[in-house]
């Protein structure tokens, strides 16, 4: 099996997974599900490091690079952050 | 680190990223689940950090560091009604972020002599996807600030323009991947930033909780897609869940409006501008055969009630009357009453809205019922008060076959002994229909601000 074929059982196995587990989210959370979403979807991060770190980088690359990792952090750092708070606010009755 | 060991980190940051959004069944687990998914995050960027794969940090630390404040501040000051706005942002960044990282992927790549035809197919499209999803939520974000009118834009062709556009970009991808051409990668981006803004313009107001749902989804597909041209499993798996998770909430979307998804893509739906004034509405509700109730005499009711079931709307958050409602709450719940909140899907800009803005206002959550199982209840409560809500109320959509909006779910307030409506004046909702609720005899409609309305009643039932 190719490498690809490999990468498309991942990806088809990982959408039944979340098809699943998204399915048992509570509507109630259905806005912080979808700034965490937000916040990992940052994980494109890693793909800019890659650009970004590269040692066969030149200046595109560099600056390709600098400006999708700042993205993706702010993304990522954004993302969990206002999930949090707005978690903070859910609360019982008393 | 050898690459076997990071794989494995990878596997462990995928399942902390599985476990986060399974802690979002309840809200008393969703704290956890936020960590969990840090947790993951956390790891996938330092392994990545520590492999042989990166070979200098000079660009990324400063990078990271200016993120990390802006996300920072970013997330520390938005106000809760404007989720829907900083999200469409969030979306656009991860699109532009996904073009970038298959660009420079590309020349890094070139630079090693590794290219090949599979790698070069998934990076067209990764750059296509990342583009649409970059411009598309721009235009969102725009729509949402009010920058542009939420007012859909149609003109004459415009689908078979898209179509167009769409056939011109696999052209493109086609002599990319057969001919090494970079250049056509950059059109062909270039059409996708295009077609990203063309697909989004049309869609109005009333539809935006099924865009940013849509555009959520889109941002996981570019993620995706990134992760196949990097072999990147973690990227793959993070892409695939919040692929699946937007487009789920997409479908929930469209059920709760009664609309198919194609029908909201192509667009044209709904988002009348405001044109009547407030003043008349009084007199103007009384040639209609509407009954008007003062603030006292709604008080006088709800201060003898022993069940109400308040329905708010995106019109409380505009008119910032959650603390009030909060207080009105305490003074029915001191006066005797039961008190819950009803609320539909689409209540709000984006999934789920109502509940933060009512969690906001310190409302708890167990008393915060979502539409299918609080619409049995009406029928037992004394009183139903609407504020800020209109389309979602409307019994036009049970009754009236030939009301635009017949079939939309809705919330059976009408089935209430008395309804009251807090409204500024008679104008149509959202969707530009009129509310047949409002001609019933047990509904009165409480002209005025949500919020001095809501002020106003609260002061009133503790007086009384």
């Amino acid at each position: 099996m190719s490498e690809t074929m490999v990468a498309v059982y991942v990806f088809v196995l990982a959408c039944f997974i979340g098809y699943w587990v998204v399915w048992g989210v509570t509507p109630a959370l259905h806005t912080p599900l979808i700034s965490l979403t937000n916040a990992i979807s940052g994980i494109i991060v890693i793909g800019a490091l890659l650009v970004a770190g590269s040692e066969m980088g030149g200046f595109a690359e560099g600056s390709l690079g600098f400006i999708a990792v700042l993205l993706a952090t702010i993304n990522i750092v954004g993302g969990f952050m206002v999930t949090q708070r707005m978690l903070a606010m859910f609360k019982k009755k008393r | 680190m050898n690459s076997n060991f990071l794989a494995l980190v990878y596997l462990i940051s995928g399942c902390f990223f599985i476990l986060g959004l399974k802690g979002l069944t309840s809200p008393a687990t969703a704290r956890r689940g936020n960590y969990l998914a840090m947790g993951g995050m956390a790891l996938a960027i330092l392994a990545t950090l520590n492999s042989p794969l990166i070979s200098g940090l000079g660009v990324i630390i400063p990078a990271v560091i200016i993120g990390a404040v802006i996300g920072a501040v970013v997330a520390k000051r938005i106000e809760m009604t404007a989720m829907p706005q900083l999200v469409a942002a969030l979306h656009s960044f991860v699109g532009l972020a996904a073009v970038l990282v298959a660009i420079g992927t590309y020349l890094n790549r070139e630079a090693a002599g590794a290219l090949n035809g599979v790698l070069m197919g998934e990076l067209a499209a990764g750059a296509v996807i990342g583009a649409i999803t970059f411009t598309g939520s721009l235009v969102a974000f725009a729509k949402l600030q009010a920058l542009v009118s939420g007012a859909p834009v149609n003109f004459n062709g415009q689908h078979w323009l898209n179509l167009g556009l769409a056939v011109f970009i696999v052209i493109l991808a086609i002599d990319f991947v057969a001919n090494d051409h970079f250049v056509s990668l950059v059109f062909l981006t270039l059409l996708a930033f295009a077609l990203g803004l063309l697909l989004i313009i049309p869609i109005g107001g009333a539809d935006m909780p099924v865009v940013i749902s849509m555009l959520n989804s889109y941002s996981g597909w570019a993620a995706a897609a990134t992760g196949f041209t990097l072999g990147n499993h973690l990227l793959i798996i993070t892409g695939a869940l919040v692929g699946s998770s937007g487009a789920i909430l997409s479908f929930i979307m469209c059920r709760a409006m009664n609309r198919g998804f194609i029908s909201v893509i192509l667009g044209g739906f709904g988002a009348k501008e405001d044109e009547e004034g407030g003043g008349s509405a009084v007199r103007t509700a009384a040639e209609k055969g509407v009954n008007s109730a003062g603030v006292e005499d709604a008080a006088f009711w709800m201060g003898s009630a022993r069940k109400i079931i308040v329905v708010p709307g995106y019109g409380m958050a505009v008119a910032q009357a959650q603390h009030a409602l909060k207080e009105l709450t305490e003074s029915l719940e001191a006066a005797g009453a039961e008190v819950k909140f009803a609320i539909h899907p689409v209540a709000g800009r984006m999934p789920g809205h109502m509940n933060v803005l009512l969690a906001e206002a310190d409302i708890p959550y167990d008393q915060v019922v979502e539409m299918e199982e609080i619409n049995p209840e009406f029928s037992t409560a004394d009183i139903a008060l609407v504020v800020g809500a209109n389309d979602v109320t409307n019994p036009a959509a049970k009754d009236d076959s030939s009301s635009p909006i017949y079939g939309m779910p809705i919330l059976d307030v009408h089935k209430a002994k008395q309804v009251f409506v807090i409204k500024r004046s008679l104008r149509p909702g959202y969707a530009g229909v009129e509310n047949t609720l409002y001609y019933l005899d047990n509904c009165s409609l409480v002209f005025g601000d949500a919020k001095e309305i809501c002020e106003g009643l609260g002061s009133a039932v503790r007086a009384g």
